[in-house]
């Protein structure tokens, strides 16, 4: 076939295209997948039975808010690795600022108490949980962002995998912050950045297999 | 509207009248998006040929990956984002993915083999090796090939096509939109 013959096909019939379309992926991905990793918390662990009030202090809301934060600027990122030539422009910085200053509020925390209960802050007493729990809550979420990347077009595969991972993972750490009973920054800024690197990591991986075109 | 920059500053004409013919194009208007595709198939081959100086042969398939790239990706085009960087991030992934399978492929290679191979490759050997769309087609399934055969190529209304073929509207439309999403991967699958 003549490539002007194969202009001519792919012009023919082609039809009004709808717009944004990356925002109506995503919204549909992340719809299904916030809804499944909620229900596999409530499978799994359920909410925390004093969540009545642990609502009413503020490192309740601080602890959802920080995933959530995570996961708006890695939504950024991730739309805009899928488009193909768009420019990350602010979103790592953002991401990378949200990070520091956890580390800033908990080096606070840490620095205020004394010596004796420092590691225990760090430490908390559920720290294997959130290791587990946000990977796996994390997991219905990654599926989701990668069928919304896939139906686009990313070209950095990785990078565009690592974003879907983070958006997942920091939804995940939203979801299982609802369960979570530490109250502490420095557990927050040390178990529920690695938690969220962890499906970061696996979507690096799965990129290059999984998003080609 | 100030005039569009390219990347070394200068005014780029042909950056503002392609993406007119685009957004003209995804909003309805085939005939300004056929003119957009046949002016980038020149845009495309002269990228390309510069970059594949020792695959001058492979030049020509990969212009047509790179459009058939374009037009199942056009939904991801945001008019507020130059046309040049989409343009160029599309080609630039298509010939980079090129590259890699070959480099791989001749990492598989024997030496041996690979000296004998320069022997045994003809000019007709590469041609017929070369790609046909045409022939990858008639390989796609009949809910995907009869839909681009009468609305692409016989130029038929999706409510005509739906008529003969006996398929739902939705159905076709879906058809054309898989039916050339397949002929993509197949084109990465002959490679």
């Amino acid at each position: 076939m003549k490539t002007d013959d194969l202009v001519a096909l792919l012009a023919t019939g082609a039809g009004a295209v709808e717009g944004n379309a990356a925002a109506r992926r995503y919204a549909t991905a992340l719809g299904w997948g916030a809804f499944g990793a909620t229900l596999l918390m409530a499978i799994l662990i359920g909410v925390r039975p004093d969540i009545d009030t642990a609502a009413l202090l503020p490192m309740f809301w601080l602890k959802l808010a920080f995933p959530a934060a995570v996961a708006v600027g890695s939504l950024f990122a991730a739309s805009r690795l899928s488009r193909p030539g768009a420019r990350l422009g602010w979103t790592p910085g953002a991401l990378v600022a949200l990070v520091l200053a956890m580390w800033l509020l908990s080096a606070y925390v840490l620095l205020g108490a004394p010596p004796s209960e420092r590691v225990e802050l760090v430490m908390g007493s559920t720290w294997e949980y959130c290791l587990y729990y946000v990977p796996t809550l994390s997991a219905p979420v990654l599926v989701a962002t990668l069928w919304a990347m896939k139906g686009l077009a990313p070209t950095r595969l990785s990078l565009a995998g690592a974003a879907a991972g983070l958006l997942a993972g920091a939804i995940g750490a939203l979801i299982y912050a609802l369960h979570c009973p530490e109250m502490e920054a420095p557990f927050i800024g040390v178990w529920y950045v690695a938690a969220m690197l962890i499906p970061t990591v696996a979507g690096a991986l799965l990129g290059p297999i999984v998003l080609r075109w | 509207m100030t005039q569009r920059k390219d990347a070394y500053g200068l005014p780029n004409v042909h950056e503002d009248r392609l993406r007119d013919l685009l957004v003209r194009g995804l909003a309805g208007d085939a005939a300004a998006y056929q003119a957009f595709l046949k002016d980038l198939s020149g845009y495309l081959r002269a990228f390309l040929r510069k970059r594949m100086v020792r695959l001058p042969e492979e030049v020509e398939d990969l212009v047509q990956e790179s459009l058939l790239a374009v037009h199942n990706q056009r939904h991801t085009y945001d008019p507020g984002q130059p046309l040049t960087a989409w343009v160029h991030a599309i080609a630039k992934y298509k010939l980079v993915d090129l590259l890699r399978r070959r480099a791989c492929r001749e990492l598989l290679n024997d030496p041996l083999d690979d000296e004998l191979a320069v022997l045994a490759n003809s000019d007709t050997n590469a041609t017929a090796a070369r790609l046909d769309l045409a022939k990858l087609l008639e390989q796609l399934p009949e809910r995907q090939r009869l839909p681009i055969v009468c609305m692409k190529l016989k130029g038929m209304s999706v409510v005509e096509t739906a008529r003969l073929t006996g398929m739902s509207e939705s159905a076709v439309k879906v058809g054309v939109h898989r039916g050339l999403k397949a002929l993509a991967a197949m084109i990465r699958a002959h490679r």
